[in-house]
């Protein structure tokens, strides 16, 4: 195990929490002990919570302060190795073999390889951050797989040989937790569960994101969400459909619409669920913000 | 082997999270140390986060991992009760070995209950009527159950795509030509199965030998999950997981806390659905509810609950005990309302009938 206690400048959290803040994203503690902690360790990051917590914007954010290229590899039900690793370009070995005539050529060079997701950050890894995003939706054979690679991570290409990483890439994988990973797909990595925000960070998160929206109205959208949270929802709101909101109601307040009714008519941005909004239907005015000017 | 001192309250600690059933592999013992050295530590805190990332606590076990920590690192003693009750719980553990021979006993008057109260005939068949047809289940199940198709690809001789990767390198040996096209077709996959069981009071003669059954579709099938609704919901899928069914059920048997209860099968419903990870079994999968339907409180939450499941799982079938006459027809309005939603609603008076129904669900749709 390499330890690296410093990064890019960065030597202990409270470095990498001022410098994701300086990337526009507002990091807890608990989250830049952890990310700080898989860098320093070189291990990946496991980040684990409800849809729109803002996991994908962290490792977004990460590769920004790193001053890497982030990567991302969409996990899907059935994702196979032609969209996670490699592809060789058929069209154009065939074309190669009919051009060739009697000479000899190697159909298997590197130009006639089509990078996927996972060779292109094994052959770049110092510039790059892999986000392996929703892990939890690909089939339990990928994710034993994934635990070959960020063991390893080398790749074998029957054809040519092994690729290998000179250094260990950065890696985050995010998980909405549909089902449970493989503990030792857990083990392998440092562990963060992103909790919804609490009041006052979230309104700090909608004034950075949405500049038009007043302070007032950031806050009073927040006090809301946190109400619709607590209700049994088949979607919750995330923090983007906070910011959305804040936004959108807003917008319409700007064209004259006053405000208790500005966020009546832009509920739409925060449940997308048309049991959620029956339900809600006849309780949304309690929940509604009030006046926000 | 000898290590410094002052390393003693970190093992110590993971060997407590171990002791209470955490997975900590030596490695992490080792990360975690590791981590305490990078982050200073400047006070406890550190220690405490370093443990959550490097141990991968999920959120729900947060409280027990607070307990354990604080009686680690701050020896506080009063938090040793919850420590123990961990260890209680491995005691219990231990004991079902022994509860288990009077579980089987339990189980064979169950039987005999039962074949007196609904069929009416002699004891020794049905019974060997039963294990014939469990396994039959456990036979089949791997062949009949349904199936969908997965994204990978397997060779076949008339797929419904061409292999390119294989054909071109058929193609290079021949300079080029293309003789013949290889083909591929999708592989399938079984589809999830999600046992709902009724364990409340009115179900109680049927309790006992749907468990053994969902023990044997735990057994057979590559993906099944259980679940025991009563007055709340267990999942029960670990505890059936041994093949041993004397082991099994004497494990499911302590899950239940609520067996022959009440019913809320709406509540236990709405919870099952308020998790996002159990409300992920259900995805594209074929749930069996086996229960009367007998709903005990406001049959509105079963109906909305009945009607969010049949959106997300593939097929939900509803097997009643009550249902065994070919006329049946549910009266409770609870029944009556989810029955729109349902896909079928079947025999789940005997052994024989459930099994019959998960073993053809394929051939249904």
């Amino acid at each position: 195990m390499v330890v690296r206690p410093t990064i890019v400048g960065i030597s202990d959290p409270a470095d990498l929490q001022r410098a994701l803040i300086d990337a526009q994203y507002l990091a807890d503690d608990a989250l830049s002990t952890s990310a700080y902690l898989s860098l320093a360790l070189g291990k990946p990051l496991l980040l684990e919570g409800a849809p729109g917590v803002g996991k994908t914007e962290a490792a977004k954010a990460l590769g920004g302060v790193l001053g890497r290229n982030v990567i991302r590899l969409q996990c899907f039900e059935g994702i196979d190795a032609a969209a996670a690793l490699y592809e060789w370009n058929y069209p154009r070995q065939m074309l190669a073999i009919r051009q060739a005539g009697d000479s000899y050529i190697n159909l298997y060079g590197e130009e006639y390889l089509l990078e996927r997701p996972l060779l292109e950050v094994l052959r770049n890894p110092s510039g790059t951050l892999l986000l392996i995003d929703e892990i939890d939706r690909a089939d339990h054979e990928f994710e034993a797989f994934l635990l070959e690679f960020l063991s390893d991570f080398t790749i074998s290409i029957p054809e040519t040989g092994t690729v290998r990483a000179v250094q260990a890439p950065v890696v985050v994988l995010t998980s909405n937790r549909t089902r449970d990973l493989h503990e030792a797909l857990r083990r392998r990595c440092v562990y963060h569960w992103i909790d919804y925000p609490d009041a006052a960070l979230e309104a700090r998160i909608v004034m950075t994101r949405a500049t038009t929206v007043a302070e007032a109205t950031a806050r009073a959208v927040v006090a809301s969400v946190g109400h619709l949270r607590m209700e049994p929802l088949a979607k919750p709101p995330g923090v983007a459909e906070t910011v959305e909101w804040a936004e959108a109601a807003t917008l319409l307040n700007s064209q004259g619409v006053r405000w208790p009714e500005a966020f009546k008519r832009s509920i739409g941005v925060a449940l997308k669920d048309h049991d959620d909004l029956t339900y809600m239907a006849d309780r949304l005015a309690a929940v509604l913000p009030g006046e926000a000017a | 082997m000898s290590h410094p001192r002052a390393l003693d309250p970190f093992l110590r600690f993971a060997q407590a999270l171990r002791g209470a059933g955490f997975p900590v592999s030596p490695d992490q013992t080792a990360d975690f140390i590791a981590s305490v050295g990078l982050l200073g530590p400047r006070d406890m805190t550190d220690i405490h986060r370093a443990g959550r990332a490097l141990f991968a606590i999920p959120p729900e076990r947060m409280a027990e991992y607070d307990a354990l920590f604080r009686a680690v690192f701050l020896d506080q003693v009063i938090q040793a009760p919850a420590d123990g009750d961990e260890d209680d719980e491995v005691e219990a553990f231990e004991l079902t070995a022994e509860s288990l021979v009077i579980e089987a006993a339990d189980d064979e008057s169950e039987v005999g209950a039962e074949a007196t109260a609904e069929e009416r005939l002699s004891q020794r068949p049905l019974r060997e009527n039963r294990e014939e047809t469990l396994k039959r289940l456990l036979r089949d199940a791997s062949a009949l159950l349904p199936r969908r198709r997965s994204y990978r690809r397997k060779f076949a001789k008339s797929g419904d795509r061409i292999d390119m990767r294989r054909s071109l390198r058929d193609a290079a040996k021949r300079e080029g030509e293309l003789m013949r096209l290889f083909q591929t077709q999708r592989k399938t996959r079984q589809r999830r199965v999600l046992l709902l069981i009724d364990v409340s009071g009115s179900m109680k003669d049927r309790s006992e030998a749907l468990l053994q059954l969902a023990h044997i579709v735990v057994q057979a099938a590559d993906s099944a999950e259980v679940f025991t609704l009563g007055t709340r919901l267990t999942r029960i899928t670990q505890a059936l997981r041994p093949s041993d069914s004397g082991q099994a059920l004497a494990r499911a048997g302590q899950a239940i806390a609520d067996i022959d209860g009440g019913t809320r099968i709406g509540d236990a419903l709405s919870a099952f659905l308020s998790v996002p990870r159990y409300a992920g079994f259900a995805r594209g999968a074929s749930v069996v509810v086996l229960s009367d339907g007998l709903e005990r409180g406001e049959p509105g939450a079963m109906i909305e609950a009945v009607r969010k499941l049949s959106r997300i799982a593939w097929r939900i079938d509803w097997l009643s005990p009550l249902a065994e006459d070919p006329d049946y027809q549910p009266i409770t309005a609870g029944l009556a309302g989810v029955l729109p939603v349902l896909d079928h609603l079947g025999d789940g008076a005997s052994t024989a009938a459930v099994t019959d129904h998960i073993l053809t669900m394929a051939r249904r749709t």
